[in-house]
């Protein structure tokens, strides 16, 4: 099934929209289940989401983007299911921007793909325009038979009239049916007549993926196109201060030399030209007020910090009090270091600038964001900025935000031709914006029995959300930077979480797959994991007896330690640990199972896992991105470690930002909890859920209990 | 490694050296290339004495890593002046050319490529196994060099010719950019096995 | 101008000797099937077949190539061995964003078309230049077993 253009489809919307409401702001945010909100979806508007052609092939416009997590398939599954389509006659169409058609509900109604939200988003919305739809093509049926809607039905891509011994299909019923008036309430099918929903569907978008077909943002085309790339000041902060014009000019294939604030761009007929111009620009740029920042100052800046009291997020008791007095009290102190997104598609965008407004080609996970930021650049009115999406190749995270997108249009601006800004995998990498450097004081009063019976969490480090929506960082809280550890799934009666904002001078900071789940599990689960191994309790006992309140995540583990064979011997250096979570909206419990070399070296072997997401819409899609999360997961604990020296980022490419190999992958075995609950989210709770079962692992087979990620061999050389 | 070269220097009365710097070897009387020359042993009288010294400056060439990293004693090459293990990891497979998949001239081409920091050659392949190096002494290098059933069935006359020659061993001195070269010349490191070779080819003890 | 023929049709480009082959193929011929992930061989995502042998296209200079037959993945699926890979990648669901794919499809079809039973020491030697940022290396070795499978009964 082909990815239909934008342009194409919106010449051939069928359907006329619904009367809606329009627009939306953020004014509410969730990424849990337990703060659900919903604030307003997209209206029921069959058009924007749905094109049938006279042969019956339908084509479906997805309002999430795909960056590998599945969305382009799973959401149309949604609507063909209501619609009563066959997904062999279904394609999928990027959405173009627009907040009122395709406003995510579960992120404040903006067009925002992230935080595993899309399918628990999008399940209801989607079946009612789906159903909507249908009820528009039976009624156009009825009409052209002159017969009450009530006595057709409908098989996948025809309306029936079995009274009668006759179908239209809905090819030949689309025109009309675009006439006719949106139903204001429709009704779903029961999940018992599921023939879609719940099946392992094929994915749509990947038949382009295998034979080279697909288009990413990078592989844009435009005519009379050029290609650049860019360097911006290694300092973050820094200027940029002279170059060398003539010597990048004289390179074969350059076209032109162009200077932003802070970076610089050379523009020629291909990559290869434009790289070795750069090169031979030789860019000096002015650092700055951030030129001698090194990690070490961050985290004693860090540390420094997490000695004053932060913004409350919880206050259940009074854990202060009983810490105070406790007879056995446990501290500690967590790290998690700077990482990288590294998709495996380098930043860039494609950009043309003139008289009446601006085309962008990109791939994204913010469309109207995007488009938003550019016209604030150019000085331009949002409608005049048309925004085209395309497959990413990754997100992470790295994609909701719009720094290359701006920079390419700040480019193109000065030149009179459309041009694609493709950023070298060394930007990428330097001019990331990084899952932040986070430094936690954790601590925990124990009873007699050796069960916590206060807690209290203390992050600090940057607030991601103070930059990205502002209006949702109150009183010194940043709702993601204590997400997974004020709701934490155990049952502990005082507990108090802070957060403090502070923030690494310079260094952009952003979100990064798990987002603030990644972090507070890590620190949670190896905490939890801490207290387990002072009470002389096993692990996975010791956490059974706090989850008596939560009989989803109780179920998960149960599961996990049972296929994994938890407590059996392993062997010489080998062991494993456990985690468990309660994080976007899914229940999840993980067990990992891993070799420790004598030299320190940490081998992942093997990893079991139980998710309860609800309702699945596609079980092949939850078991790939369980996959996903986890390999991701992995090469984070292992090696993730972005670092700053003179102000610069270290790492630049993948001999130095090391990442997961195929010859280094553990097996993976994932069971889906059979349910009937409300979807839950799947792209990123694999990955929250991975570093704190390996570090739990760690310390059974070596007694080494780490609180830094990455893992350091040198601490567990012959323990 | 470096404890057997203290005692044999010590031995070879040569004049007092400065500091070192890891892994690289100075004497007042080098050329400014960084080799001694092959007639400038003359001055050691004793003939057993003289080869070993001059096998001894051969090895500033034999155990510098642009040829040690290729001469690995198990499946992975290494990598760079400080010899961390070669990202991506390779393996030498069946025939020292790389494994199926990813055979060495699947990344290295014909010639060094400096803009991305590609070595090339050729025949670019890992020293088969009976001719690892690392880990190794020079006097067991030494007794490998000698062993036609671990030197590829060379005679040393045909080991001479080979370091004197060779365009893969020649590659040391022309590496890309970033990686630092094997000092001095490969016509002088010939010169230095000749000679050693005439004054009867003698191993520092292993 | 450098001479040479890719996917079965000749082609003649006029390119610097040391302009890699990932940037003919994409910004000079306009073949965005091959991807760019890394620049300095260590990411696998440019791999096409020279001599029906896997190179990293942006290390692999212009000049190298000079007559020599060199097949992207939009060609590999008229190979039989290639269009056995795709198929056992779309059977298995392998891909999830898909930009490392073109590179994987293209380093598996090199090694069935070498050894018709890759082992998991095969495919752990001869894969692992190929990195996926998505995690979808389970489904890659299930599919290549899958693929062989394929490629030999016919």
């Amino acid at each position: 099934m082909t990815l239909q253009s934008q342009t194409a489809l919106s010449r051939r919307l069928f359907l006329v929209a619904g009367a809606s409401a329009g627009g939306g702001m953020i004014i509410g945010w969730s990424f849990d289940s337990a703060h659900a909100e919903v604030e307003h979806g997209p209206p029921l508007a069959p058009s924007a989401y749905i094109h049938i052609d006279r042969s019956g092939a339908v084509t479906i416009v997805s309002p999430m983007c795909e960056m590998g997590q599945g969305t382009y398939t799973s959401l149309p599954m949604l609507v063909a299911e209501e619609l009563d389509v066959d997904m062999s006659k279904v394609s999928v169409g990027h959405a173009p921007p627009s907040d009122a058609l395709y406003g995510n509900p579960k992120i404040g109604g903006a067009q925002i793909t992230g935080g595993s939200t899309s399918v628990r988003a999008f399940y209801l919305p989607l079946r009612k325009t789906g159903a909507a739809a249908r009820e528009m093509l039976i009624k156009a049926a009825a009409n052209a038979w002159g017969v009450d809607s009530k006595s057709l039905t409908t098989e996948p891509g025809f309306v029936v009239d079995s009274a009668n011994a006759r179908r239209l299909s809905y090819g030949e019923l689309a025109e009309r049916a675009a006439t006719l008036a949106v139903p204001a309430d429709v009704a779903l099918k029961d999940p018992s007549k599921f023939r879609i929903i719940g099946s392992p569907a094929k994915r749509l978008d990947v038949k382009g993926k295998v034979d080279g077909s697909a288009v990413f943002g990078l592989d844009v085309k435009i005519p009379n196109m050029k290609i650049a790339t860019v360097a911006a000041s290694p300092v973050f902060g820094g200027k940029l201060a002279s170059f060398n014009e003539s010597a990048a000019m004289n390179v074969p294939g350059v076209l032109k030399v162009v200077r932003l604030d802070n970076a610089l761009a050379v523009v020629g007929e291909h990559y290869w030209a434009a790289k070795q111009g750069l090169a031979a620009a030789s860019p000096v740029f002015d650092d700055g007020p951030n030129a001698a920042i090194t990690t070490a100052d961050v985290v004693a800046a860090l540390a420094k910090a997490s000695e004053r009291p932060g913004g409350v997020a919880k206050n259940d008791g009074d854990a202060t009090s009983v810490l105070a007095t406790a007879a056995h009290k446990i501290e500690a102190i967590y790290e998690a270091p700077f990482l990288a997104h590294a998709t495996m598609e380098p930043m860039n965008c494609t950009a043309s600038v003139s008289t009446d407004g601006c085309d962008i080609w990109v791939g994204t996970q913010i469309p109207v964001n995007s488009q938003k930021a550019v016209a604030a650049a150019l000085g331009l009115k949002t409608e005049q900025v048309r925004l085209h999406n395309h497959l990413l190749g990754g997100g992470f995270g790295r994609r909701l935000e719009s720094d290359s997108t701006v920079q390419a249009a700040l480019i193109a601006k000065q030149l009179d031709h459309p041009v694609k800004v493709v950023w070298s995998r060394e930007e990428d990498i330097q001019h990331d914006m990084y899952r932040p450097y986070y430094y936690d004081r954790i601590a925990a009063a124990l009873d007699e029995n050796g069960m916590p019976i206060a807690w209290s969490h203390r992050i600090v480090g940057s607030s991601i959300m103070a930059r990205w929506a502002p209006p949702l960082y109150k009183d010194n809280i940043d709702p993601d930077g204590v997400d997974g550890a004020i709701d934490m799934p155990y049952a502990i009666p005082n507990k108090r979480v802070e957060f403090i904002r502070e923030e690494p001078p310079g260094i952009p900071t952003a979100f990064w797959r798990g987002v603030g789940p990644t972090h507070n599990v890590y620190v949670v689960e190896s905490f939890i994991d801490e207290l387990a191994a002072v009470a002389k309790k096993d692990p996975v006992e010791f956490r059974r007896s706090l989850l008596t309140q939560n009989p989803r995540a109780l179920h998960c583990l149960n599961r996990a330690a049972e296929l994994s064979g938890w407590g059996k011997p392993l062997g010489e250096r080998r062991g494993r640990g456990v985690s468990v979570q309660n994080t976007f909206g899914s229940y999840m419990s993980q067990v990992a199972e891993i070799t420790v070399s004598k030299t320190g070296e940490v081998h992942v072997d093997r990893v079991i896992v139980v998710v309860d997401t609800g309702v699945v819409v596609n079980p092949d899609t939850v078991v790939a991105q369980m996959q996903s999360g986890v390999i991701f997961g992995i090469s984070a604990v292992l090696w993730g470690d972005i670092t700053l020296e003179h102000g610069r980022v270290q790492q630049s490419n993948f001999n130095d930002y090391r990442v997961m190999r195929i010859n280094e992958a553990p097996t993976i075995e994932v069971e889906i909890v059979k349910s009937s609950e409300d979807p839950g989210g799947i792209g990123e709770p694999g990955t929250s859920c991975l570093a704190p079962a390996v570090l739990n692992a760690v310390f059974a087979v070596t007694g080494v209990r780490l609180r830094k990620t990455p893992i350091n061999p040198d601490l567990l050389k012959n323990a | 490694m470096s404890s057997d070269i203290w005692s044999f220097l010590r031995i070879g009365a040569l004049a007092s050296l400065p500091a070192f710097a890891a892994g690289l070897f100075y004497s007042v009387e080098a050329t400014p290339s960084g080799l001694k020359s092959a007639d400038s042993f003359a001055s050691i009288k004793d003939e057993r004495e003289r080869s070993l010294a001059l096998f001894n400056e051969a090895g500033k060439v034999i155990q510098n890593p642009r040829c040690t990293n290729c001469h690995p004693a198990g499946d992975r090459p290494f990598q760079g002046d400080d010899s961390h293990p070669h990202q991506p990891p390779v393996t030498r497979g069946a025939d020292d050319f790389g494994a199926v998949g990813m055979r060495c001239t699947t990344c290295h081409g014909q010639t060094n490529f400096d803009a991305a920091h590609i070595p090339g050659n050729p025949v670019w392949h890992t020293a088969p196994i009976e001719m690892a190096w690392v880990g190794k002494s020079l006097g067991t290098i030494c007794e490998q060099l000698k062993d036609p059933a671990r030197n590829g069935g060379r005679t040393l006359d045909q080991i001479v010719h080979h370091m004197a020659t060779d365009e893969l061993v020649g590659w040391g001195w022309k590496p890309d950019a970033g990686r630092t070269p094997v000092p001095g010349t490969q016509a002088e490191f010939g010169e230095l096995i000749k000679l050693w070779v005439k004054t009867g080819a003698h191993c520092p003890a292993p | 101008m450098v001479n040479f023929k890719l996917n079965g049709k000749p082609v003649s480009v006029d390119v610097p000797n040391d302009m890699p082959l990932l940037w003919v193929v994409r910004d000079v011929l306009g073949m965005t099937g091959t991807k760019f992930g890394c620049g300095i061989g260590q990411c696998g995502a440019c791999t096409v077949h020279v001599d029906g042998e896997p190179r990293r296209s942006c290390i692999t200079q212009a000049a190298e190539i000079a007559d020599r037959n060199i097949t992207t993945i939009e060609g590999i699926g008229t190979t039989a061995t290639g269009k056995a890979v795709q198929q056992a990648w779309l059977q298995l669901e392998v891909v999830q964003c898909g930009f490392c794919q073109s590179g994987q499809i293209m380093t598996a079809t090199a090694i069935i078309d070498s050894i018709p039973e890759p082992t998991d020491s095969d495919i752990d030697a001869g894969m692992t230049g190929n990195i996926c940022r998505c995690g979808t290396y389970v489904r890659i070795r299930q599919a290549i077993k899958e693929a062989a499978k394929t490629a030999a009964a016919k």
